[in-house]
């Protein structure tokens, strides 16, 4: 059986909104392409603050493990989860953070979106940071169709917010249009020698 | 007159079941069963839909003797399978024995959520102020001074008034009485199987064998009287002064409240639920 | 999978799931006291419950939860409580005057990691002695467990079924992974599920004697309000419900108990058999890491291993049969648990010859593949 797992971790801290982003992103697969998923969390006792992860495997065939072996894309919200959370991120993997708040990189695959900021600026709500990320992920996977991630930010959030959440979405993946993909430097480990 | 007491309890007793029963002679289950069953027939209940549900103890015995749908649960549990059946099949009357260490020690937080929750039970808590089928160990009624086989130098802690906790608890029938006063304890019970709403009776009962025998009243006929020298009734009570009051216990109706039972709240819940349905 | 009347796909966790499935099995009544991680299901319970005419109750703890579902079920409505190893530690004494009286009910224990408190929101499979032998007394009891949102319909419908059935308490043990992550999920149609239901007395009510014995030795149940009028004791008990101090009838009672479980051995042990055909070694596993095991065998298949899975569901009875199969055809067995060892105890027991061993996690983590693969490859 071809082994067609697609992973994203999504780090960040309590009240970021990543658990509800990494929801949206399982059930657009699910729903909208027909893809299995497994979408999986840790946390803390605290409903707000400490810094939690949450992560979805998306595949054409049935998913045996559920939680994320190497990431094929991590999206950090803040320096403490990227640090807390990097350490299984695949060769030739794509690192997405929001610059906001993140300025280390552990990686030279990354690609830096200031989402918090664009949040603040254009909608005076730091809260759509979650969805404009959203839209950049859904413009960089390939796992999830852009159409069905959309639709589904808008059926999973209150009704009148979807006007401003659907120009968030938008704003995401405007931003992610501007980087190229095959510009980013390659790993020198070649899929022949990489053990999977 | 006589005659015609058997005849009713005949008319309620199990006759597959291996008489005699466990209790002492001169036990005050017995007289507390024989009101039952009167107030039972008063009401002319169909066997059928009545649930008769104990916990643990010498109280806890009392239902298998009769001819209702009955059940023997674990210690101090009672209330909570009366309050499944009811909840499943409000239909049911449901009636709960309990002895007083059985209803205010190891079940004292389901008694007290029961008389909060307010679901339409009947609660009748045998008080004999010990716990008699395990050989007479202190219970939450034991008084203050008197003997038992665990407080041997004299009891130092304070009994509860189960009738005052079930009030304060928001139970809105309470009544309390005593297997001397007969024909009241009768009325009494019945009043609060009919009450909508959780109903108390407190039942001063003799436990002559394990009470009595270590507390100077070794008979039940000792006792019987010491129930009639204690007890004052609710109305006389309110005419006496504190000092008069002192050591005695008042009989009687204390509180009797009407407030919406459970199962008409939580039939609310459903049409709610259903129009919430319909609507999305 | 059969599709619903939408055939709609819809994302679920897992406990969400489980509420899918009691509701499909016919549950109308739940109890329940809040814990994580296993709250949603009562969250979703009184939402979902007033709906059809059920009833949701939050309970003043869990000992009232475990009264109260019983006496539900004793009045005729199928009924279920959810909790974790705190609660299912004071639900006990319910569950085990369930087990004497023989009434039907379902226990869900979400467990989680640690003992006394633990760790309220990592995943642990610490209970699974507790689940059997954690009420005290000679009792018999099923537990089964979930490992996917699927399992958790799925295995829930059979729970009730089983449950209905034999007259008996079912537990099904999840863990705080399986119950947290969502996945894609058709609902099925419910009119193509196998729904069991208790039997009911059909002779008339001088006749029935409500714990005789028959050759099933489940007896049929009449429910509060039926006209039967019977007793219900957690005191051992002859056949007409009244406690009994007679040998013979305390030991023909409580035989019965086991006996009708072992009647119904075959339909009970449920097990799933992966990638066994030319397996040399297997993993034996159960719950979220039977899904580590899969993954881990995969790998360890690529590097030549060959390797298989033996993933049980029912957990007791104890899947002997099938646990003895795997034993016989392979050199080695696995056990992983996030315990230190439970389940592997009872593999040993089924044969002492083979070669059993184990990995134990008990750091609230969940057992990787990696980890597994290893332990094959030297195996």
């Amino acid at each position: 059986m071809k082994d067609d797992r697609y992973e994203i971790r999504f780090g960040g801290s309590g009240g970021q909104g990543i658990i509800l982003a990494a929801v949206i992103l399982a059930e657009a697969a699910a729903v909208y392409d027909g893809k299995k998923v497994c979408q999986t969390q840790s946390y803390g006792p605290e409903a707000r603050g400490g810094k939690s992860k949450a992560e979805v495997v998306i595949s054409d065939h049935e998913i045996d493990y559920p939680k994320v072996i190497q990431m094929d894309l991590f999206l950090a919200m803040n320096q403490v989860a990227l640090d807390a959370y990097f350490f299984d991120f695949k060769p030739n993997g794509l690192l997405l953070v929001d610059s906001t708040f993140v300025e280390q990189m552990p990686t030279s695959r990354v690609i830096a979106i200031p989402f918090t900021r664009i949040a603040r600026e254009k909608f005076d709500r730091e809260l759509v940071a979650n969805v404009v990320a959203l839209g950049a992920v859904g413009h960089f996977c390939p796992a999830v169709s852009i159409e069905g991630l959309e639709k589904t930010v808008l059926k999973k959030v209150p009704a009148k917010t979807r006007d401003m959440n659907s120009q968030a979405f938008l704003a995401g993946v405007e931003a992610a249009q501007s980087f190229d993909l095959s510009r980013l430097p390659r790993s020198v480990i070649s899929d022949e020698e990489r053990e999977v | 007159m006589i005659a015609e007491i058997t005849r009713i309890r005949h008319k309620y007793l199990r006759h597959d079941k291996k008489f005699p029963h466990v209790w002492c002679p001169g036990c005050g289950i017995g007289i507390v069963l024989g009101s039952l069953i009167r107030a039972i027939d008063g009401l002319g209940l169909a066997k059928n839909d009545l649930v008769l549900a104990s916990g643990i103890g010498c109280s806890g015995r009392l239902p298998a003797y009769v001819d209702f749908n009955t059940l023997h649960t674990t210690h101090g549990r009672a209330l909570t399978f009366s309050t499944g059946i009811k909840l499943a099949n409000p239909s049911l009357n449901v009636l709960t024995v309990m002895g007083d260490g059985d209803a205010t020690a190891i079940g004292g937080n389901h008694f007290i959520h029961a008389a909060r929750r307010n679901l339409n039970l009947t609660a009748i808590i045998i008080n004999n102020q010990i716990y008699g089928m395990t050989g007479g160990q202190y219970s939450p009624t034991t008084p203050y001074g008197s003997n038992s086989t665990t407080s041997p130098y004299g009891h130092i802690e304070h009994a509860f008034s189960i009738a005052d906790l079930a009030v304060t608890s928001g139970a809105s029938y309470v009544a309390r009485g005593t297997v001397y006063h007969v024909p009241a304890l009768d009325k009494l019970i019945s009043r609060g199987i009919e009450k909508e709403g959780f109903s108390v009776i407190e039942i001063m009962t003799n436990c002559h064998t394990q009470y009595g025998r270590r507390n100077e009243m070794s008979d039940p006929v000792t006792m019987m009287k010491w129930f009639k020298d204690h007890a004052v009734t609710t109305t006389r009570a309110k005419k006496m002064s504190p000092e008069e009051l002192k050591g005695k216990f008042s009989i009687g109706v204390l509180t009797d409240i009407d407030k919406p039972s459970y199962t008409e709240e939580y039939q609310k819940i459903r049409d709610r639920a259903k129009g919430r349905e319909v609507k999305s | 999978m059969a599709r619903d009347q939408n055939g709609k796909t819809r994302l679920l966790q897992g406990n969400e799931a489980m509420v899918e499935g009691a509701l499909a099995a016919g549950c109308r009544f739940f109890a329940g006291y809040p814990i994580t991680p296993a709250s949603e299901i009562a969250e979703l319970m009184s939402v979902r419950l007033p709906m059809v005419d059920g009833t949701f109750i939050q309970m003043e703890d869990e000992i009232a939860s475990m009264g109260v579902i019983v006496g539900a079920s004793l009045a005729g409505v199928k009924s279920l409580t959810a909790t974790s190893g705190p609660g299912f530690s004071l639900m006990q004494e319910n569950l085990g005057f369930a087990c004497v009286t023989e009434v039907p009910c379902v226990v869900i224990n979400v467990m989680r990691g640690g003992a006394s408190t633990g760790l309220p929101t990592s995943p642990a499979q610490g209970d699974v002695m507790q689940a059997r032998w954690g009420s005290h007394g000679t009792h018999p009891i099923i537990v089964l467990s979930v490992s996917s949102v699927h399992d958790c319909f799925e295995i829930t419908v059979h729970a009730f079924n089983l449950s209905e059935k034999y007259r008996i308490p079912v537990v099904i043990l999840s863990d705080e992974v399986v119950a947290h992550t969502r996945e894609a999920i058709v609902l099925p149609d419910r009119k193509k599920l196998e729904v069991v239901e208790r039997i009911k007395p059909s002779m008339p009510p001088e006749w029935y004697q409500p714990y005789e014995d028959n050759s099933r030795g489940v007896p049929p149940m009449a429910s509060f309000g039926d006209g039967y009028r019977h007793h219900v004791t957690g005191l051992v008990h002859d056949a007409h419900g009244h406690s009994t101090q007679r040998p013979e009838e305390i030991d023909a009672f409580q035989r019965r108990l086991f006996r009708k479980i072992t009647n119904g051995f075959y339909e009970i042990q449920m097990t799933k058999s992966m990638l066994m055909e030319d397996a040399e070694v297997a993993v034996i596993a159960y719950g979220s890491v039977s899904r580590s095991a899969l993954r881990g065998i995969r790998m360890a298949r690529k590097k030549g291993v060959k390797a298989g899975l033996l993933h049980l569901v029912t957990l007791f009875p104890f899947p002997k049969m099938a646990v003895s199969g795997v034993l016989r055809q392979c050199r080695a067995v696995l056990v992983p648990e996030m315990n230190l060892g439970q389940i592997s105890r009872e593999v040993k027991r089924v044969n002492t010859s083979s070669k059993v061993e184990k990995i134990n996690r008990i750091d609230g983590q969940l057992i990787t593949p990696e980890e597994i693969c290893e332990r094959l490859r030297e195996m």
